[in-house]
């Protein structure tokens, strides 16, 4: 394995944590959108407390990616930056608005906290519509760049404002891959938060919402993979006929039955495992089967490199980040994912 | 307005919004963990309320600066996407060790922030120390990056690529050192004497309530010092500034000849089509003096590049002006503080003293922006300096009017909430007696 193809794994794994983590607090926000019932401020209170401390440190891991993208892979990042201008700055609208609102929403009470006020809930559907757009157009981002709309030397697909900085995300595909990712949050928060709760009630509300949530995600992926068959060819093909192909999608579909067999018989622990494998081996089906290139079809990891003397610089920083990050982030998730959550601060 | 000058001022309005929470990011930990420190030493509920206060200050200013900064990453891609294809491989390092910092910082505020009652106080108190230490580093990284932009190293130009690229060399720049310490001072004295001009104002009303005036000597420890040094800083950063970017330094100063001994020019308009300054004051051997510490070395004018790669005069003239007036006020205010302080005075009771910290509360942070424009509106039309030019870094997508006033009208509605939110934290203060 090169260089390049070590860095390019390492920002895989940081879009992995992002997607199980950052990507799970999208789903709250999804969850607290559809709050019905008895129990709905119940619902909204069990999400606000299982995000509030995680909260900053899952976004980080969004950070982490783009930066060894443009460290590491100018040219894709600039190809990036440039093609999909719309998407990603819609994106960072509702990065913005959904960390902020979430946040006013949280301390904006003053002294007394307490949930439920009118002023609360404005920031509450802020958060929730943020919540409902950023997975779906970052979503629809990986879904472009996996169709191979990015390529023919960064000029889209072809001459014309629409051509150039529309077309290339705007595809049945793109979108389909958006509504995946949107689904596929949701039903890893769901998952999560069943095992958050403390009252059986909420158990079952959350158990109930992360088995449709399950179902819906298969529909996703065959939406995804018939429309894939024009959209993205090439992305298809290696997806079905790849030697490693099979066995992933047997894996994938083992966990996929674990999860929601687990949900079912109220396995909360090993549904939680099975959920986070399933949707980390889809993310990594992606990447095998645009392998070798960072943005089909013409610019491969090894053209799109940075200097050796870069790669082997920017390695030698995660591995010393990582012996303060890995400890530092297991501290955090024992204080506050391994027993009962306290009162809002 | 053209899309360079709509991406320049985007780029410009979240620098500028970025830049005031990343400051309270890197201060305000430094004093909610003295007032926690102070209250498990005395064990006086006040510092206690204090830290908790500060500390949810904290958690909505942190916020809004990392989703912020956020925007910030993807905007170099987004706008400048030729400056990140050349500059990536040089300067991602240090964006790459900010990240960390920021991840450390992002994990022990939460700690911090939620961790009151589920962990010991020691393990509080130090995740306090940590998110203090790691935002400062990473504001270190940032402006370390910046500095490279100013006085690029580390690589070799050839037919306009760069080869023999070695990150190391690029992170040691020559500005690296007087920036960061200039951008550290910044964001200590900025927080510290904004924290303590709130606590002064509401003083003038309530001069005897124990939480304000405990919280203003935190604020003032913190910030004063800093303010204090602050001038020195900057004079070993200007003096810098005259021997690697002379431009910026002659904009800053509306130096048009090169000229030796230059007198120092202190206000006035700068006419730049006649190249002289109108309705300033000289002061004979001034800029010498301060750029060289030599009342006869010869400082270089603008006339030393072409006309066409000069910055915008009159507006890097009015910052630089502006950042050094309200920088002497800060770093005598301080020193104000500080004797009365020393002589054992009552701080509180003294009103001209306390109007006088009042005043200052906003004075850290126009400084620090003023400050910015005179670094990168100095250093224009170069994005690297003598490399690449700002024009030819910008992405070629139209319209980039669009994103600018839809950042722009997105920051307004965030900083109009965001200081609603700290105004109604403050009138809620508590009364506590002696």
């Amino acid at each position: 394995m090169s260089l390049a193809e070590l860095v390019a794994g390492i920002i895989v794994v940081a879009l992995n944590a992002y997607a199980l983590l950052g990507g799970a607090d999208f789903g709250g926000g999804v969850w607290d959108l559809l709050a019905r019932g008895p129990r709905r401020e119940r619902q909204r209170h069990l999400i606000a407390e299982a995000i509030g401390p995680v909260w900053e440190a899952n976004h980080v891991w969004l950070i982490l990616a783009i930066v060894l993208l443009f460290t590491c892979f100018p040219p894709a990042f600039a190809r990036l930056g440039t093609l999909l201008h719309i998407p990603l700055s819609l994106v960072l609208i509702g990065i913005v608005l959904r960390g902020s609102a979430f946040t006013f929403w949280r301390y904006g009470g003053g002294a007394g906290g307490g949930h439920g006020s009118e002023t609360e809930r404005h920031w509450g559907v802020v958060f929730a519509i943020a919540s409902l757009i950023t997975p779906l157009l970052l979503g629809t981002t990986v879904g472009s760049i996996a169709s191979g709309a990015l390529g023919e030397g960064g000029r889209g697909k072809g001459e014309g404002f629409f051509q150039v900085y529309v077309g290339p995300w705007l595809t049945p595909f793109a979108l389909s891959v958006g509504v995946f990712a949107l689904i596929a949050f949701a039903f890893l928060a769901a998952v999560y938060l069943t095992l958050e709760a403390q009252e059986r009630e909420l158990q079952e509300d959350f158990r109930r919402r992360a088995l449709g949530a399950g179902v819906a995600l298969f529909f996703a992926a065959l939406a995804a993979l018939l429309l894939s068959q024009r959209w993205a060819p090439r992305v298809r093909e290696a997806l079905i006929f790849a030697p490693w192909a099979v066995p992933l999608h047997l894996l994938t579909a083992a966990t996929a039955v674990t999860a929601l067999a687990a949900l079912w018989r109220r396995r909360w622990r090993v549904a939680r495992v099975a959920a986070a494998t399933q949707v980390s081996l889809i993310l990594w089906g992606w990447a095998l089967a645009q392998y070798p290139y960072v943005l089909p079809p013409d610019l491969p990891v090894e053209a799109a490199a940075a200097p050796a003397v870069t790669l082997r610089l920017v390695l030698a920083a995660l591995a010393l980040g990582a012996l303060v990050l890995l400890p530092s982030l297991y501290y955090l998730l024992r204080i506050f994912k391994s027993r009962q959550p306290s009162e809002v601060p | 307005m053209s899309d360079l000058l709509a991406a320049r001022s985007q780029m410009a309005v979240s620098l500028a919004f970025h830049i005031v929470f990343a400051m309270v990011g890197i201060a305000m930990p430094v004093l909610m963990v003295v007032a926690e420190r102070r209250w498990q030493v005395t064990g006086q509920d006040v510092y206690l309320e204090l830290a908790r206060r500060w500390a949810k200050g904290t958690a909505i200013l942190f916020a809004v600066g990392a989703v912020s900064g956020t925007v910030l990453s993807f905007e170099l891609g987004l706008l400048w996407p030729e400056f990140m294809r050349f500059a990536g491989p040089i300067i991602g390092m240090p964006f790459s060790l900010e990240g960390f910092a920021f991840f450390t910082e992002a994990i022990f505020l939460g700690v911090y922030l939620y961790g009151w009652e589920r962990i010991s106080r020691r393990a509080h108190l130090a995740a306090g120390v940590l998110v203090a230490v790691s935002g400062g580093l990473s504001g270190i990284f940032v402006v370390i990056a910046n500095a490279w932009m100013n006085t690029p190293t580390g690589f070799e130009l050839v037919a306009g690529r760069a080869v023999n690229v070695d990150p190391l060399a690029a992170m040691a720049n020559p500005a690296a050192l007087p920036q960061a310490v200039h951008m550290a001072l910044a964001a200590y004295a900025a927080t510290g004497l904004g924290v303590a001009g709130i606590h002064a104002f509401l003083l003038l009303k309530d001069p005897s309530n124990a939480f304000h005036r405990r919280a203003l000597v935190i604020a003032l420890l913190v910030g004063g010092p800093a303010a204090v040094l602050q001038p020195v800083a900057g004079d070993f950063a200007a003096r810098h500034v005259a021997r690697h970017q002379p431009t910026k330094l002659a904009a800053a100063e509306a130096l048009f000849e090169t000229t030796a001994p230059a007198p120092l020019v202190l206000g006035g308009w700068p006419d730049v089509a006649a190249r002289r300054t109108r309705g300033a004051i000289e002061i004979p051997y001034g800029l010498s003096l301060l750029a060289f510490h030599d009342p006869r070395a010869e400082v270089k004018g603008l006339d030393v590049v072409p006309r066409d790669e000069w910055p915008n005069v009159p507006i890097v003239h009015f910052a630089f002006q502006l950042m050094v007036a309200l920088g002497t006020y800060m770093a005598l205010v301080a020193l104000w503080a500080g004797w009365r302080g020393w002589r054992g005075k009552d701080l509180a009771h003294d009103r001209r003293l306390m109007r006088a910290l009042a005043l200052a509360t906003p004075m850290g942070f126009i400084a620090t922006e003023a400050g910015w424009v005179v670094t990168e509106v100095g250093r224009q039309p170069w994005v690297i300096y003598g490399v690449l030019k700002t024009a030819d870094a910008v992405t070629p997508m139209p319209g980039l009017i669009v994103p600018f006033l839809t950042f722009t009208l997105l920051y307004c509605f965030l900083g109009a909430i965001v200081s609603w939110l700290l105004y109604r934290q403050i009138i809620r203060s508590p009364r506590v007696t002696e």
